[in-house]
């Protein structure tokens, strides 16, 4: 089932399933928490040796992961807690604050 | 209906026969006292299997209604009863089960809450709880609970409603106390109850939900708010249709309010609970000598029907409100303060005064509600209400 969640944010009491009952599976991931994050993680490729720690240590599966290799960070949806940093075996993972992007936080 | 089929049962009786009738598919609940034998008497139904419900035996009631969330979230039909520091423990979940919107049935046989410590009866528990969501719906005697308790369902589980409901009665002295009971047969029973709604539940996998979910940082508790208390709106008419269904079906007439001699009355009482049964000979005797007394009995206080409150007070002179529990620090006991705004709000320029009685098991007698008889009557002929509390029955007074 897909759940059109749109305007939700314009929602009133009537429109909302009885019980804030969620009528679709997974659909967390179009809540975006990456810009709760204070610092991000950033990965250095020379130094990483695709053990997948950060991979099994993420609390929010925010490592993004094809072909048995890390290739990104969803930032989306990184908190920015920094587990990976510190299970991470060579240091390959430090964390910087976001001011440092220029970006939007994502 | 033959006199062949009126027994006598306690409360707790006719409250397990029809919690066997109904035959829910779930009942968790923990021992306290009043309360304990109508699980007793159940638990004994599960294990002679004549009922086909799964008894869950927990370690608190804190437990006991979070296993009912559990139960009912997974679309099981859920009972569950308690009384007194069993209710305040479970007070957590009660909010839970309201807002998640499952229409559980609980018994709560009315206990103090201490201290010091006693286990007789007052409204003390279920009032306390009156803001958790739930509709309270109060019985006066073993015969109301037994039918209130078929009725449970049948009002929780309609789709504008679906909302948890407890029934109240007094402890000991209807939960133990034997009186008469006229019970429906079975098939009657099931056939009033129905079969359970097949609202979304979690035990769908080929439609997995989310139930009971983190609101988010900045999200939409508040509508959710708001949506209960538009279920809370409509259970008032859900009620009455189910009162007015079960009529047809028993010649048994239950409304929100029930009146006794108020149709040209000028001084009433508002009470709820089994001291409606002592008050009524006294409205008969005030009566003969010429007093216009009369009786309004409270069966439901959530959804409170305070229009109806409102047509039922506008011709009388003076009203005393007789609250089985205090709230301390307030104007009045919690009934008191609710007919007090009914009166307000819908303009009705009735006198009134608060009186508080039978804390702790404190006996009322006819004696005690005729003296607050004398007062409103006292009032209706010019003389002025007390703005506190009149304590009926107080030692040392």
């Amino acid at each position: 089932m897909k759940w059109d969640i749109r305007n939700i944010q314009d929602w009133g009491p009537d429109k909302h399933e009885p019980g804030a009952l969620i009528p679709e599976a997974g659909n967390a991931r179009y809540y975006k928490t990456g810009g709760w994050r204070a610092e991000r993680p950033v990965r250095d490729e020379e130094t990483c040796t695709q053990c997948l720690f950060c991979y099994f240590f993420c609390p929010d599966a925010s490592v993004v992961v094809e072909d048995q290799k890390v290739v990104a960070f969803d930032y989306d949806h990184c908190k920015g807690c920094g587990i990976c940093m510190v299970e991470c075996p060579p240091d390959a993972i430090s964390m910087h604050p976001e001011s440092e992007f220029t970006e939007e936080g994502s | 209906m033959s006199s062949a089929n009126i027994l006598a049962v306690t409360g707790n009786q006719a409250v397990a026969q029809a919690m066997k009738q109904i035959d829910p598919d779930v009942v968790a609940a923990y021992p306290i006292t009043p309360q304990t034998d109508i699980v007793q008497a159940f638990s004994q139904y599960v294990a002679d299997g004549v009922v086909k419900a799964e008894l869950i035996t927990v370690e608190s009631e804190h437990s006991a209604m979070s296993a009912c969330v559990g139960s009912a979230a997974a679309g099981a039909r859920t009972m569950t009863a308690t009384s007194s520091a069993g209710f305040a423990l479970m007070f957590e979940i009660l909010f839970v089960a309201a807002s998640m919107r499952l229409p559980i049935v609980m018994t709560t046989v009315n206990r103090a809450l201490s201290g010091p410590i006693n286990i007789h009866c007052d409204h003390s528990d279920s009032m306390s709880g009156r803001d958790a969501g739930w509709i309270q719906i109060y019985n006066e005697d073993a015969q109301e609970a037994y039918d209130a308790t078929v009725m449970g369902f049948a009002i929780a589980e309609q789709e504008n409603v679906r909302l948890p409901l407890m029934n109240m009665y007094d402890g000991f002295i209807i939960s133990g106390a034997i009186g008469p009971l006229r019970p429906l047969d079975t098939e009657t029973v099931q056939s009033f109850v129905g079969d359970a709604p097949s609202y979304t539940n979690l035990l769908q996998p080929d439609a997995p939900v989310t139930m009971g979910p983190f609101d988010g940082l900045h999200g939409w508790y508040f509508e959710h708010k708001v949506a209960q208390n538009m279920a809370m709106d409509s259970a008032l008419d859900a009620i009455q249709d189910t009162y007015d269904r079960f009529h047809e079906l028993t010649g048994r007439r239950y409304d929100h309010l029930m009146t006794y001699k108020m149709e040209d009355a000028e001084v009433a009482i508002v009470v709820i609970g089994s001291a409606a049964g002592t008050a009524r000979p006294v409205v008969d005797k005030l009566r003969e000598e010429g007093i216009k007394a009369g009786e309004i009995k409270v069966r439901t206080f959530r959804p409170f029907p305070s229009a109806e409150f409102a047509r039922v007070l506008s011709g009388v002179k003076a009203v005393g409100v007789m609250d089985r529990a205090d709230s301390f620090g307030a104007q009045g006991g919690p009934l008191y303060l609710e007919i007090l705004a009914a009166l307000y709000q819908h303009d009705v320029q009735t006198k009134s005064v608060n009186f508080i009685y039978g804390l702790g098991g404190r006996d009322i007698f006819p004696h005690n509600i005729e003296e607050a008889f004398r007062t409103l009557a006292d009032a209706a002929g010019g003389r002025e209400l007390p703005k506190s509390r009149i304590y009926l029955n107080l030692k040392g007074v």
